[in-house]
């Protein structure tokens, strides 16, 4: 037991992994700054970004009043004229606050002529937490259908910090999910190259190899399928292949279907609701242009249709969990 | 009639402010801008009706003084966020007749590539942040405008211009609010032409003034005859000289009237009987600054007409040349969503072809 905390300390947590990004990108680009609301003085609701202050000032870390349009507006803004602003909402919950913002200025300013939008728009999303109905949001459904707006959610320590910094350097807007369940998880903790790297956006990662069935997923879920894919391998036999999207757009589709042709079978997990959930989109992929390799039905996995109840049993009900994620891959093994 | 309507009951013909250190040559380049503003709109009304252009064609008639006066108190270096009815402000910004005619026209060279209507575009050499459709939105970005300047120690001043309907707006309130704790040097323009569409602007805001938010903010409110060309000028100094020296934002609440319906083809039925035409002959920001010119002695000869002649013909080789221009290739509609060297156009998609 010892052993293992000591081995684990050696690395960065999740959070610390995108702070390390988002510091090692501000020390070398003086465009780059931070934009919402506590982020300067307290450091950031989660801090991550504690102690900035004192290092580039507070006219690069700039604490805003609750305003998340104006945080958003600002931001672009500022991309405008040159600058690289890093914009955190608190709770991704707060988004919705800025999303006239986003999908009308971001997304759009490029298409319309009106210059460039370089900027990050970030923040801790997620269940599991019991945050509730307000501190618990997966966002990227409300956004899939805008065009103009990249997003990603990283699920190890080392691609958050290559694509926190990859978004940060991108001519165009990101939006940036984190899940907060892996900021601080021990298990993600991993020591990281000392030289500068990024993890390119738009490309998905295999996160487990496997040639019977895939799960397709990002974030937080990705631990629960590696999960489940243990107790497959170890009770059914079943090699499971991962993929982590990372980037949810624009999506690697070529990853998808690479799987897709591999294994024949596709089980497609995420933690917002069912219904106009990004599933929908991967599993339209699957069905329009690898038809001929399925095996079975697309499976989708994913949260009840209701907003995220704050109660344990409650919560656990909402969310999928790794007993449903294996009990639904051994049906579609099966089929 | 309602404590915040706009008429001021005068039948006597009025003119304009005369405390002014603006210069003749200055008097004349106003006036060229003025007049051209009013052209301008009486040329795309007449392309619309000939169904040369498409989308909506918003006009600023009875209301040009507000931009022109007050964007001529800017320097080059100063950026403009303008509202539909502010095409004044942005011919002073140095924007080219021709370019707004591309714009209208969807022209393949216009600067939003034909994607987006009118002065939907930028051209930030010039100072010139595009607005959207969305009212109260450019505060905010104008506000990120002055961050940024303030990080690269630019001195910048920066204008938002809104009509009084969108001071109901969230993005108005976070915008101005930012900005002031910022201190930042923005002005916001509140243009209280009386209607926000049909709605009138006891309909909009229960304070007696638009200016009174000023106060909610803590920054300084003016408040200006919109349809004085001359006073928009000298306010509008007054607030670009306390915002550049560091003194933090500004609110003006210009008020003026909005002669014609939101857009073209509005037909006003929401206006009472006769408000229309007694602003038209008692208070046209036009007239007033021609008589003005005259009574003033500044120009007592044949100066305005010299510039009206001027500014029709120019007006006509600036439409020639946004007319000559090609039309944009359908396909152009798939490029520059991103970075098209890193993601490809969005062409497409074939159906079930391998």
């Amino acid at each position: 037991m010892a052993k293992t905390a000591k081995q684990e300390a050696k690395g960065l947590t999740l959070i610390e992994a995108i702070r390390q990004g988002i510091y090692e990108e501000m020390t070398a680009d003086e465009t780059v700054f931070v934009i919402g609301e506590d982020v300067g003085a307290y450091g950031g609701a989660f801090k991550l970004t504690e102690g900035f202050i004192d290092e580039f000032g507070a006219e690069r870390m700039i604490d805003t009043p609750i305003s998340e349009a104006a945080i958003v507006g600002a931001a672009c803004g500022a991309a405008l004229l040159g600058m690289k602003p890093v914009a955190e909402f608190q709770f991704i919950d707060f988004i919705s606050n800025g999303f006239d913002m986003l999908t009308n200025y971001a997304a759009k300013s490029r298409y319309r002529g009106c210059g460039a939008v370089q900027a990050v728009f970030r923040g801790p999303c997620g269940s599991g937490v019991r945050g509730g109905p307000f501190h618990s949001l997966n966002a990227e459904s409300f956004f899939l259908n805008t065009a103009g707006l990249k997003m990603v959610e990283p699920s190890t320590a080392y691609d958050a910090k290559g694509l926190i910094k990859a978004a940060i350097r991108d001519p165009d807007p990101v939006l940036f999910f984190e899940h907060k369940k892996l900021y601080r998880l021990p298990r993600l903790r991993e020591e990281l190259p000392e030289e500068d790297y990024i993890v390119e956006i738009g490309k998905a990662r295999i996160s487990r190899e496997g040639k019977d069935l895939s799960i397709i997923t990002f974030g937080a879920q990705v631990l629960n399928a590696l999960d489940a894919a243990e107790i497959l391998e170890k009770e059914d036999g079943l090699q499971i292949e991962i993929i982590d999207l990372r980037t949810l757009a624009p999506m690697d589709k070529a990853a998808i279907l690479n799987t897709v042709k591999k294994t024949n079978r596709a089980l497609v997990l995420h933690e917002a609701s069912l219904t106009g959930g990004i599933g929908g989109e991967i599993s339209a992929i699957i069905a329009e242009e690898a038809f001929e390799w399925l095996d079975a039905p697309v499976i989708r996995v994913a949260s009840i249709d209701a907003p995220v109840p704050f109660v344990p049993q409650m919560e656990d009900y909402f969310l999928p969990q790794v007993s449903e994620i294996v009990e639904a891959a051994r049906r579609l093994a099966n089929y | 009639m309602s404590a915040k309507t706009n008429l001021k009951i005068s039948t006597e013909p009025l003119s304009c402010t005369s405390e002014t250190s603006l210069t003749k040559e200055q008097f004349l380049e106003m006036y060229r801008f003025v007049k051209m503003t009013r052209m301008f709109d009486e040329i795309t009304v007449r392309l619309k009706r000939q169904a040369k252009l498409t989308g909506g064609v918003f006009t600023s008639l009875g209301q040009e003084a507000t931009a022109v006066g007050t964007a001529f108190a800017l320097e080059a270096q100063d950026f403009i966020a303008p509202l539909i009815r502010d095409i004044g402000a942005v011919f002073v910004k140095g924007i080219l007749p021709r370019t707004i005619f591309a714009q209208y026209l969807g022209k393949a060279n216009a600067p939003s590539r034909a994607t987006d209507v009118q002065f939907h575009f930028a051209d930030l050499e010039k100072g010139f942040v595009g607005p959207i459709s969305h009212l109260g939105d450019m505060i905010p970005v104008m506000t990120g405008v002055l961050l940024a300047a303030r990080m690269k120690k630019e001195n910048r001043v920066a204008v938002a211009y809104i009509g009084e309907g969108a001071s109901s707006t969230g993005a108005f309130h976070e915008g101005v609010n930012f900005a002031a704790v910022q201190k930042l040097p923005l002005i916001t323009i509140i243009e209280n032409n009386g209607y926000a569409y049909s709605t009138p602007t006891h309909n909009q805001c229960a304070a007696a003034h638009f200016v009174d938010k000023a106060i909610g903010y803590g920054i300084l409110g003016l408040t200006v005859d919109g349809n004085d060309i001359v006073a928009c000028y000298e306010t509008m100094k007054k607030a670009v000289e306390h915002a550049r020296s560091g003194n933090g934002s500004v609110l003006i609440e210009a008020m003026t009237y909005r002669r014609k319906g939101h857009a073209e083809h509005d037909n006003q039925s929401y206006v009472p009987e006769g408000e229309i035409d007694f602003w038209a002959t008692t208070n046209d920001p036009l007239d007033r600054y021609e008589r003005f010119l005259r009574e003033e002695n500044i120009a007592p000869g044949d100066e305005l007409n010299q510039v009206v002649g001027e500014v029709e013909k120019y007006l006509e080789r600036e439409l020639a040349i946004a007319e000559d221009a090609p039309l944009p290739e359908a396909v152009a509609a798939a490029y520059d969503v991103f970075d098209n060297r890193i993601v490809p156009p969005a062409f497409k998609k074939r159906i079930l072809v391998k």
